[in-house]
């Protein structure tokens, strides 16, 4: 205890530059724990435009449909299909879906659309159709009407009202033709999405692909991503690998997940180049307390304390100033991170233009995991950990007699 | 009386490889157990170096030294820790108490060193200080204290590891004449009621007044050695 103490009350001897350091430490921490925290947040949106809103965290397809998404490799929405839900605890939701293409038009406009014939309860679990619509109303399950995406919308000129045309090749080569009232029009963060979704209730989408009570996807939602892995090993075990395919939203979107990764390593290379500058910091710190303490050194030497033990004080004293700084530095940064997980910063203009061209809405959002900070937290140790090694070797190399004279 | 120092033919050459510097030429000596002894001479004579190896704090060139029937110039550095912790109390010119630790805890931690139980050291603290006179200044740091204070905690740290004999490198260099004087007296006082063993090393005519043995070093060498 009275070591603890020593190591305690040696670091305060000089103030100032205890607080320097630790100011130091503090910033870098709390830099490096906001950036992480806007980078997660940022990923963390990213997979939710692209995953909660759109794929789900997994699906099942018929096996061969990802390599060759076309209607004739749909599968029948089984009985045992529609409890898979209750395979696993994590699942919230398994919403049926049958998706193709279509030939969208209108008077004399025409554009190739993306048809979702989905169920509109269900559905609210993932896309939230509901919630996107900018005019008109929701569909219900039996209703035979569309919901168009705003930007396919504005290329048709269609309004609440109008009628659209769609005309595609069904199951298994089936005409597929159809007259729709649009009842509604939404908007979706996602430019490429906006562009060209159509949706219809399931029972009407079956029907114009001639493909009754059949689905393409059957899309699978999780609380929490941590969850996935296991749902989707829970889904596995009951269902044929011979007949179904069963995915995670990384083996369905990898072009995203190499771009989380590629962006997660140059983040990581700015913050080891923010930490090594902090470390030419702490070391100077270092190299000052150990020429300053050398006389002191090698008294306690010559009153009989070891080497090692002065050497561990001396490297609790290092380790208690990076502990502090990064404790502070988690400290501060947590409510910040928290208060723009709450209050995502809406980008306008350009900067929006850009987001949005990267298929990613123009929100600057953070994420608060504990992980992000005891991260940092721990780099910071490791690092005055291995900064603290010097006075000891310093102190290994003394002879008191000389220490002494200093 | 026992012998507890004892040195044979101690010569230390500084810069041995350059220009070698002769500080110790062949010192022979023998201190006693409870002896009270000043080892005096000018500046650059040699005294401060044969304290530092009679204190194990440097190898001698050449010779033998024993302490307490131990001979020390063949102990490595790590064994000589362990060895000055048990048997050597030091005291300093400039006190060189930690300046972070109250008194009570820098008599304290001599103890701590050698692992002493906790009630031990709190009953020897209390003890030590008692006797050096600094009772009621037991929770005060070393910069609340005076320089003759700070000597006398030093003191205290020395006796707390129930050491062979106390090395007092110019024990009073910093201090006036009340403290010198004070100083003097309660080692005078444990060299007689303990029969604890001091060597000073020293310039000042108060504490070569007060010893009962003056050693006098020059050029390296004993050239008077007078008992009273």
């Amino acid at each position: 205890m009275l070591y603890l103490k020593l190591a305690w009350r040696n670091i305060w001897r000089n103030k100032r530059r205890t607080l320097i350091t630790i100011a130091s430490i503090l910033f870098a921490v709390f830099f490096a724990s906001l950036m992480r925290s806007l980078q997660e947040g940022s990923y963390s949106l990213m997979v939710d435009n692209m995953v909660s809103f759109f794929s789900g965290y997994g699906q099942v397809h018929k096996k061969g449909y990802w390599d060759e998404k076309h209607i004739n490799n749909s599968f029948e929405y089984t009985e045992a299909l529609q409890q898979i839900a209750a395979s696993d605890k994590n699942i919230t939701a398994s919403v049926p879906r049958i998706e193709s293409f279509a030939l969208a038009a209108n008077e004399d406009r025409s554009k190739g659309a993306m048809v979702f014939g989905i169920s509109p309860e269900e559905e609210e679990h993932i896309m939230q159709v509901s919630k996107k619509l900018q005019e008109g109303s929701y569909f219900k399950a039996e209703d035979k009407s569309v919901i168009v995406a705003q930007g396919l919308a504005q290329f048709l000129k269609l309004g609440i009202g109008d009628t659209l045309v769609l005309i595609s090749q069904g199951y298994h080569g089936a005409n597929a033709a159809g007259k729709y009232p649009v009842v509604g029009i939404a908007k979706f963060p996602l430019p490429e999405l906006n562009k060209q979704l159509v949706f219809l209730p399931l029972k009407e989408a079956q029907w114009f692909y001639a493909a009754e009570n059949r689905l393409t996807s059957l899309a699978i939602m999780v609380e929490k991503p941590k969850q996935m892995e296991g749902a989707m090993a829970a889904i596995k075990s009951k269902l044929s690998e011979e007949e179904y395919e069963v995915m995670n939203w990384q083996e369905m979107t990898p072009e995203l997940v190499q771009q989380i990764d590629l962006d997660r390593s140059s983040g990581k290379m700015m913050f080891a180049i923010l930490y090594v500058i902090i470390g030419f910091g702490i070391f100077g710190t270092i190299l000052m307390m150990t020429s300053e303490r050398r006389k002191e050194f090698g008294v306690l030497m010559a009153i009989g304390m070891k080497r090692l033990r002065m050497g561990l004080v001396t490297w609790v004293e290092v380790v208690m100033l990076g502990l502090i700084g990064a404790i502070l530095g988690i400290l501060c940064s947590i409510p910040i991170s928290y208060y723009f997980k709450v209050n995502p910063i809406r980008f306008t203009g350009d900067m929006a233009k850009s987001y949005e061209n990267f298929g990613i809405e123009p929100l600057l959002q953070t994420a608060v995991d504990m992980s992000i900070y005891f991260n940092q937290a721990f780099w910071v140790v490791l690092m005055t950990s291995i900064l603290a090694l010097y006075p000891i070797y310093k102190i290994y190399r003394m002879r008191p007699v000389d220490a002494m004279r200093t | 009386m026992s012998i507890v120092i004892k040195t044979q033919n101690i010569t230390k050459i500084y810069n041995e490889t350059a220009v070698p510097v002769h500080a110790l030429n062949g010192v022979d000596l023998e201190i006693h157990k409870g002896e009270f002894t000043a080892i005096v001479g000018p500046s650059g004579s040699g005294k401060s170096t044969l304290l530092n190896i009679i204190g194990g704090l440097d190898n001698p060139t050449e010779g033998k030294i024993e302490v307490d029937g131990v001979d020390i110039s063949t102990l490595s550095q790590n064994k000589l820790i362990d060895f000055r912790q048990k048997k050597i109390g030091f005291v300093f010119q400039a006190y060189n108490l930690i300046p972070v630790l109250t008194a009570r805890e820098n008599v304290e931690f001599i103890m701590l060193l050698q692992n002493r139980p906790k009630k031990e050291r709190d009953k020897r603290v209390e003890e030590l200080l008692n006797e050096v006179g600094l009772k009621d200044q037991i929770n005060k740091r070393p910069n609340q204290l005076s320089g003759g204070q700070q000597q006398r905690v030093a003191v205290a740290r020395a006796l707390a590891s129930h050491p062979k004999f106390i090395l007092a490198d110019e024990p009073t260099a910093n201090l006036d004449s009340k403290s010198t004087a004070n100083l003097l007296d309660l080692m005078a006082r444990l060299n007689k009621e303990e029969n604890m063993t001091f060597v000073f090393s020293t310039h000042d005519q108060r504490v070569m007044d007060r010893a009962r043995r003056i050693i006098t070093i020059d050029d390296g060498r004993v050239v008077s050695d007078i008992k009273r």
